[in-house]
């Protein structure tokens, strides 16, 4: 039967080719491998997959129009809902959502709806050229700060609604996190490029080297005529683990390790101005996707070993399993159980050493968690030279500063209206990792996408009744 | 693109210019910075804001030339235009009246320090100036500074004007009480300065210029250790308590891309 085979494999560049480069590490499908897959597609009748989509992407019918050889119109369905489906072929979690509830899975691999995703996607920018889009009418003029996932899609969505949009950036480029975070061998930074130029083709304005909060406040925004404000500045404070040792030279938060590399492509150093120091042995602790990523790109600039430091064991290892899988594939030695507990330096300032206690896990609390406690007289050091610190961020503080009548939770993230995304100030949103702490690009799309919608009828509203 | 309107040489190595940007210059505050980018595969770095002209939405920089980057913004020309100008940002310096102050600026920091002055004055401080350079030739604003000091007091490295080095100030404090000290410039000298200050209990603010990518508390490159926990100076910053920094640690980090900026810089001077 048709549905007993497997997914088709993505083909992906070699391990010993691939750890000396930057270049995408999955290939993509060509279109044979396409047509393979999406034929795997049942078609149901009630399809569960959407179910798994926080921006309720049509999944049925775009992998139908690959199947008609409609390469284009597949794009063009994703776009119906989603601004950005080239970054979330590549970077969702689908085992977790969309493929998660194909039926397909309940005997075997459900179908590659993430891989098709990025298909269609791809085959629409290797051929198609970007028209801009004009809208019909304009109603409201919205403010949206941070161009992340969850700020572009707002700013798509409400565009298509015929809102006048402008999104305020700090840095210098747009794409948040897409651009700054995520390695270019795992989402080249062309391809979010060109969702960014697909979201300005909407109307969108987009105003760089713009912080809000200082170069304007949210009150000054509102001020300045704009309906309503959409936050989505984004997890930027990075945390520390507050060991003895941690300021030496050395030893970076995850994000400056990300953002030297991806952003400012310190791995093109000298020829890019902006340099990284990767010394031999590099210890990253954590074990999410961010310390994944640390991982590959510091074995890409040239380290030799590589360790992941972990508290946990592999089960409770936050990372998708696919970038795990890739990391070990690389050479990356995964330390488990294992918590740094001081970083040691030589007489200059520089890290030599970290020192680590072994950990085991306790019994399950009430919460069903297990706990990581010390072994006592454990304790033993791994000869680094580098660190990188990848266990979480907080909220950027920025905004939460600067504006009066925001509520702020203990952990910094802003409360709102979770069927809203509204903050305590009317006409005011939130969502993304300011809201729900560090998560995933689609939970923060789909944030963008539910703010949206609040935002067009708190809009209109505003209008019947006179503004 | 922030376009270039005025330039000066200042000293051998360091310019002045005002920079077009009118959405900065209508926030600027004393003690903030903008965070630069010249070129497509240039890097971003942080330079302190030396003065803003609202009406006219001008920024005015001071920096020296020391690096590839800062090397390449001394070469533009006015009329020339800067790729990415943001700001601004950290915190402004508290301005209040502390009656008599004491402020303590050095190098190319001069330009920040009158910023900071203009702010005090306006509030009604008395202000001793101390502008400290490595010698007569790098002296920098010494007119204005001058001019809206009640006290002004010149320090080069090697004596070649005014008291050589800054141990005179030892002698000051004896005589003088000063209700506020502010110091911005060399880390090495907002040490001293900090050190010097300490036994009168003179509470004493320094702006920090740590290593810095991104400016808007992302990167954490930027931190140092104040009073034992760790702080970035862009978001929680950059004005600090001087006593409780942890001077030998940031000096230390501040020279960790020293190599880095040589390789860039040699590479740069030989295709110039």
């Amino acid at each position: 039967m048709a549905h007993r085979k497997p997914q088709a494999e993505m083909p992906k560049q070699a391990v010993e080719q691939r750890i000396h480069n930057f270049d995408e590490v999955a290939l993509g499908y060509i279109e044979e491998l396409a047509l393979m897959e999406a034929g795997r597609c049942l078609n149901c009748p009630k399809p569960q997959c959407k179910k798994g989509c926080p921006v309720e992407v049509p999944i049925p019918e775009f992998i139908q129009l690959i199947k008609d050889h409609k390469f284009l119109e597949a794009a063009k369905k994703l776009k119906e809902k989603n601004a950005l489906p080239a970054v979330c072929g590549r970077v969702c979690p689908q085992e977790e959502q969309c493929q998660k509830f194909c039926v397909l899975g309940v005997r075997g691999d459900p179908v590659g709806i993430g891989r098709l995703e990025r298909y269609a996607s791809d085959w629409e920018r290797l051929n198609a050229k970007l028209e801009s889009q004009t809208t019909l009418q304009i109603s409201g003029k919205v403010a949206v700060v941070g161009s992340g996932p969850a700020g572009l899609t707002v700013a798509a969505d409400l565009a298509k609604m015929g809102h006048k949009v402008t999104i305020f950036e700090s840095l210098h480029t747009a794409g948040g996190v897409l651009m700054y975070g995520i390695p270019q061998f795992r989402l080249p930074k062309e391809i979010v490029q060109m969702e960014v130029e697909y979201v300005k083709s909407l109307g969108v304005e987009l105003r760089l080297d713009s912080t809000v909060g200082l170069l304007s406040t949210i009150q000054e925004l509102m001020n300045d005529g704009y309906d309503a404000v959409f936050i989505g500045s984004g997890a930027g404070l990075p945390n520390f683990l507050h060991v003895p040792g941690e300021n030496l030279k050395g030893i970076y938060s995850a994000n400056e390790f990300l953002i030297r590399t991806n952003l400012m492509k310190a791995y093109k150093f000298p020829e890019y101005d902006t340099p990284i120091r990767v010394g031999k042995n590099v210890g990253v602790v954590g074990a999410g996707n961010v310390a994944m990523d640390s991982a590959r790109c510091a074995l890409r600039l040239g380290a030799e070993r590589v360790h992941i430091i972990y508290r946990r064991s592999r089960e409770e290892m936050p990372a998708r399993a696919e970038e795990a899988e890739n990391a070990e594939e690389e050479g990356i030695e995964f330390n488990l159980l294992t918590n740094p507990v001081r970083f040691i330096g030589n007489e200059r300032g520089f890290l030599e050493k970290v020192e680590c206690v072994k950990q085991r896990l306790s019994e399950p609390d009430q919460s069903g968690r297990r706990r990581p406690e010390p072994i006592e007289g454990s304790n033993y050091t791994i000869d680094i030279d580098t660190a990188v610190i990848a266990i979480g961020q907080s909220p950027n503080p920025i905004i939460q500063q600067t504006t009066a009548g925001l509520q702020i939770t203990r952990h910094g993230t802003i409360v709102v209206n979770e069927d809203t995304m509204q903050t305590a100030i009317p006409g005011v949103y939130a969502g993304g990792d300011v809201v729900s702490g560090a998560a995933t690009v689609i939970s923060a799309m789909g944030a963008g996408k539910k703010a949206a919608k609040a935002i067009h009828e708190y809009i209109i509203t505003k209008a019947l009744n006179g503004g | 693109m922030y376009g270039i309107v005025r330039k000066e040489k200042l000293t051998s190595n360091i310019k002045l210019f005002d920079v077009t940007a009118p959405a900065v210059a209508a926030k600027s505050r004393p003690g903030q910075f903008v965070i630069l980018r010249i070129h497509e595969r240039g890097e971003r770095f942080p330079i302190t804001i030396a003065d803003a002209n609202p009406k006219k939405g001008t920024v005015t920089i001071i920096f020296a030339e020391v690096g590839k980057s800062s090397t390449q913004l001394g070469k533009l020309e006015i009329g020339d235009s800067i790729l990415n100008f943001s700001g601004p940002l950290g915190n402004a310096t508290k301005i209040q009246e502390y009656g008599d102050i004491l402020c303590v600026g050095g190098g190319v920091m001069a330009g920040a320090l009158l910023y900071q002055e203009k702010a005090l004055k306006k509030a009604g401080n008395r202000i001793t100036t101390i502008l400290g350079a490595r010698s007569k030739d790098h002296i920098i604003l010494e007119k204005e500074l001058r001019k809206i000091s009640d006290e002004f007091h010149i320090a080069t490295d090697d004596g070649s004007e005014g008291h050589e080095g800054i141990a005179f100030l030892a002698e000051m404090l004896k005589e003088k009480k000063f209700s506020h000290a502010i110091t911005i410039g060399p880390t090495s000298m907002q040490m001293i300065v900090s050190e010097m200050t300490r036994p009168y209990k003179i509470p004493t603010t320094v702006n920090l210029f740590p290593i810095m990518v991104d400016g808007t508390g992302m990167c954490g490159a930027c931190r140092v250790t104040v009073g034992g926990e760790t702080r970035f100076a862009c978001v929680n910053g950059p004005d600090f308590d001087g006593h409780q920094v942890n001077y030998d640690e940031l000096i230390s980090r501040m020279r960790f891309y020293n190599p880095n900026e040589k390789i860039a810089m040699v590479l740069f001077d030989g295709g110039d």
